[in-house]
């Protein structure tokens, strides 16, 4: 039961800080994770690699980790804690837009945390780098990817499987 | 920027045809670039938000904690049909992929081990990170040109990811700063 509770309570807590959008809050969702669940560095970003291939918001992969915790029970209380209090925040804050529209504040604390969350999503990007870059190899497949994507129009899906497949193939046989 | 409709002829929609309209949005959206498949459903196919609407309705998704994606379904599912049509438009867009995966997280969990799947999804890992950096680079956009976005950047990522704050404690610090070198101008 005490499980379950803290899943909740983590992962509300990662709601209400996750300003700019879910990947902000990956190297913290990382530590707690570790400390909290004993979900290794490995792990975390094999799930979230899964969660990258998965249709909808990219932050599904929460799921996984409350399934992993706890079953499906598990499952559903991250969905419900992930979601449901930055939603209420924002349906909130939908309604009071019109108040203020015309507060230069507004425009201010917008421009404010704009950076603040690049900074966090770059910081996202650092622990991700940190779990999945473990090669030349990886490293090479890392840096094609953002390559291809900068550059090209392909579906980010078929790149990151490529991505897997050239790494399974490359891996397994020399 | 007034969200009311300027005519007072509101849109009718129904909550099963707003349901299905997410459930296809989350379904097919493989790759991400929801905001897009969803712009492309309020503005364009229904013509449910004019443009500036739409655009409103962005910045505050942007701006609150939670998935952009998610947040800009409840605001206009609150503005077509009120908290129902909230609830409503975000259950269909997470729908899709919580089925999807789950049902590869229970392969995932079952077969932790599995030498072969590992190898596979070292590779997709190693893509995963390269699309999340790209990502990254392109939300940046006009900002890393701007020195003091790159500074409240750059010590943001320090903070975090160097001097391992945790993120209440970086937000408490960056918050304050960042605000106070965006503020308004005094207008003359």
């Amino acid at each position: 039961m005490s499980m379950l509770v803290q899943l909740a309570l983590t992962f509300s807590l990662l709601s209400i800080l996750a300003v700019g959008g879910g990947t902000a809050v990956l190297p913290e969702m990382q530590t707690l994770l570790a400390q909290q669940f004993d979900i290794t560095h490995a792990q975390f970003v094999h799930i979230y690699s899964i969660g990258q291939v998965a249709p909808g918001p990219n932050m599904l992969m929460v799921l996984i980790i409350g399934f992993k915790v706890a079953g499906v029970v598990g499952a559903g209380i991250v969905l419900l804690a992930f979601f449901l209090p930055s939603s209420i925040l924002c349906f909130y804050a939908g309604r009071l837009w019109s108040h203020f529209a015309h507060n230069p504040w507004r425009r201010a604390i917008q421009s404010a945390l704009e950076p603040f969350s690049i900074g966090l999503m770059a910081s996202g990007v650092y622990a991700v780098a940190k779990a999945s870059i473990v090669s030349p190899v990886t490293l090479i497949l890392a840096l094609f990817t953002l390559y291809l994507i900068l550059r090209t129009k392909i579906n980010p899906v078929f790149v990151i499987l490529g991505s897997g497949v050239l790494g399974f193939i490359y891996l397994q046989f020399f | 920027m007034s969200l009311e409709n300027p005519g007072g002829d509101k849109v009718k929609v129904t909550l099963s045809d707003l349901l299905i309209q997410f459930l296809i949005i989350g379904a097919v959206s493989f790759g991400g670039g929801i905001i897009a498949y969803e712009r492309i459903l309020l503005i364009e196919k229904r013509k449910w938000l004019s443009t500036d609407e739409f655009m409103g309705y962005l910045a505050i998704s942007q701006t609150m904690p939670g998935l952009n994606s998610v947040n800009l379904a409840v605001l206009a599912g609150d503005h077509l049909r009120g908290i129902w049509g909230a609830v409503i438009a975000a259950l269909g867009l997470i729908l899709p992929g919580s089925l999807f995966v789950l049902i590869i997280g229970i392969a995932y969990t079952n077969n932790n081990d599995h030498p072969l799947a590992n190898l596979l999804l070292t590779g997709i890992a190693a893509g995963a990170c390269g699309l999340l950096a790209a990502i990254t680079y392109r939300i940046g956009d006009e900002h890393w040109k701007h020195l003091k976005s790159v500074i409240i950047i750059a010590c943001t990522f320090g903070l975090m990811s160097i001097a391992k704050l945790s993120l209440p404690l970086v937000l408490l610090i960056m918050a304050p700063i960042s605000i106070y070198l965006y503020r308004p101008k005094l207008q003359p």
